[in-house]
């Protein structure tokens, strides 16, 4: 479900040049947010027509909040710099399809951000790891039952836990790294060779050599090409988030389209809508 | 509301339960705003253009903003009347309102194929749409030139079986030339603006920010430009207006209705906020209770000469 609120500002901090980390208190939001979603923010200086879509970095639902971070790319976002704890904002959310956290189940995931794409990542980190914690746990109890209960030799047939593998790729400063450290290994790629693999997120995951069972993406065109490019040729499943200017942002608009390869369930034209069908698609049904 | 609807309005024979509908485009075929908007409360749905074919419209970007508005150039991206009739028809047929399917074309004969693959299905009107900016062929071409309009009215005109209403170009020297030119076509009734044709440039990266170079912009920013266009097209003929471009508050809406619109409709408020429509309907209402008027009918085209 939609939910539209005035949502007040928690916290905001700048933690890389340009870089803003808004943390907003979202009772109805929170509640109902899944990682690889987003919101629209609607200014409030009302020259500014159009809702800013912004992915959610993090979601809180027992704390209420959601986490924002957004690049400042012009006077919208310029605004939203501008505000302070304690201020309101009008939110719509969630919106669009996040990651299909079922396809990493059990499985190597590598998640795959660039720039301003790294956010989403990190909310996708964090319950990939945290479930996958949870299964190990309870495999563990499994196990130890079986053991009481047959007596078993030790054979333990202890499902596959999720391996989360975070690539992420930055110009310089690699913003929110440390927090991405928490939920598993993090390779990275710095355009300036200061940190990790100097170049791009595929030149990190040549150098790292490891290959994934299933890759969730966000960032750059280029960068998105490249790696559906990659997982095809090496028959790995692949979803990316997609991004294209908006203004509805529930898809009547039909302003955020990218194109498909077969014809798109909606306007049957290879069209289909980023804010409504996506952000996320599965990239071998897309023509990047 | 009392017992006598005083927001109730007609249009070419259709009672409309309120002035207040969907700018098309801005609203898709409803779906996905009647999440947010008791559509049984909108006077009507207008749809985004539909044509005889799917349309795949234009590269992106399709949008920008720009000071008080916003430009577009979607380019009609649209099913065809086939996937509307079997999918959107029904889904708009739940609902308590009146149905207006806005029809786009690149020639006589596809408009009024539309207009004819539509005549028996459950719609209260068509509106013509004359004045897209952001296709090559059909669309604006034929909004600015009089004898054009006329042609392509009286073309739709004697194969519809609903009321029709020509939605007008603003990008004319003589809007109340062209509502008297598709009057004479046998329009039904009129619709206007329809968006004024842009442009935007980034400077940083010196290139057009709109991939078809050009848009369409609406907002607030247009709205004196079209209510001036709406008074003079009132004046022009005798059919009754639909008055849009920029609305986003009742007190806009009030504005139009005022300079003889006999209906408004809302568009890119919706983007700004979902339920804009309900908010200038029910803004509406309480203009009309606090000032002791009865009837919203006894406001069109009242301003004080």
């Amino acid at each position: 479900m939609k939910i539209k609120e005035t949502a007040t500002i928690v916290s905001q901090s700048r933690i890389s040049a340009g870089i803003y980390d808004m943390v907003l208190s979202a009772p109805g939001i929170s509640g109902e947010a899944a990682p690889g979603q987003f919101v629209n923010v609607y200014l409030n200086d009302k020259s500014r027509l159009l809702p800013r879509p912004i992915s959610l970095c993090g979601i809180d639902a027992d704390r209420q909040t959601i986490r924002l971070v957004y690049r400042v790319s012009g006077a919208g976002t310029g605004e939203m710099a501008q505000m302070c704890a304690g201020e309101k904002l009008e939110i719509l959310g969630p919106l669009g399809n996040g990651f299909p956290l079922e396809e990493a189940a059990g499985k190597r995931v590598f998640l795959v951000g660039g720039g301003i794409g790294v956010p989403p990542l990190l909310e996708t980190a964090r319950v990939l790891y945290e479930s996958a914690a949870l299964d190990e746990e309870q495999s563990d109890v499994i196990a130890d039952e079986q053991r009481v209960s047959e007596k078993s030799d030790g054979v333990n047939a202890k499902t596959r836990t999720t391996e989360v593998v975070s690539v992420i790729g930055y110009r310089s400063d690699c913003f929110l790294k440390a927090e991405f450290d928490r939920y598993g290994d993090t390779i990275i790629a710095t355009e300036d060779g200061s940190t990790g693999t100097r170049g791009n997120v595929m030149d990190a995951i040549r150098a790292d050599g490891r290959k994934p069972d299933v890759i969730f993406a966000c960032g750059p065109l280029p960068m998105l090409r490249a790696l559906k490019t990659w997982a095809e040729e090496e028959q790995i499943p692949c979803w990316v988030s997609m991004e294209e200017r908006m203004a509805c942002g529930i898809g009547a608009c039909l302003a955020c389209v990218c194109r498909t390869r077969e014809i798109d369930g909606h306007s049957q034209v290879k069209n289909t809508r980023v804010c409504k069908d996506g952000p996320v698609f599965n990239a071998a049904e897309l023509d990047l | 509301m009392g017992a006598k609807n005083r927001l109730g309005v007609n249009i070419a024979g259709v009672e409309l339960k309120n002035p207040v509908m969907t700018a098309s485009g801005t609203f898709g075929s409803g779906e996905e705003y009647s999440e947010f908007v008791d559509l049984n409360r909108l006077g009507a749905v207008v749809t985004k253009g539909v044509a005889n074919v799917p349309w795949p419209g234009n590269p992106t970007p399709r949008v920008a903003e720009v000071y008080g508005g916003m430009l577009n150039a979607i380019g009609l991206q649209n099913p065809g009347v086939e996937v509307f009739c079997r999918r959107d028809l029904p889904f708009l047929k739940k609902y308590d309102t009146k149905i207006i399917v806005n029809v786009c074309g690149h020639s006589i004969e596809e408009y009024t194929e539309v207009v004819e693959r539509l005549a028996d299905e459950p719609v209260d009107m068509l509106e013509i749409n004359i004045s897209c900016p952001n296709v090559r062929e059909g669309g604006i071409a034929f909004g600015t030139v009089p004898s054009v309009a006329e042609k392509i009215t009286r073309a739709c005109r004697n194969v519809a079986k609903q009321p029709i209403i020509m939605k007008l170009s603003p990008n004319v020297t003589d809007i109340g030339e062209m509502a008297r030119a598709v009057e004479a076509g046998g329009a039904d009734a009129v619709s206007l603006i329809n968006t004024l044709t842009g442009m935007k440039i980034d400077v940083n990266r010196r290139k057009f920010v709109l991939a078809n170079r050009t848009g369409g912009m609406s907002g607030p920013a247009v709205k004196p430009i079209a209510l001036r266009m709406v008074y003079e097209a009132a004046h022009a003929v005798h059919l009754p207006v639909i008055g849009m471009g920029g609305i986003a508050t009742a007190e806009d809406a009030l504005e139009f209705i005022l300079a003889g619109a006999t209906a408004v409709s809302v568009g890119t408020a919706n983007f700004s906020n979902p339920r804009a429509t309900l908010d200038v309907a029910e803004g509406i209402d309480r203009y009309l209770e606090e000032n002791g008027i009865d009837s919203v009918q006894d406001l069109i085209g009242a301003v004080e000469e």
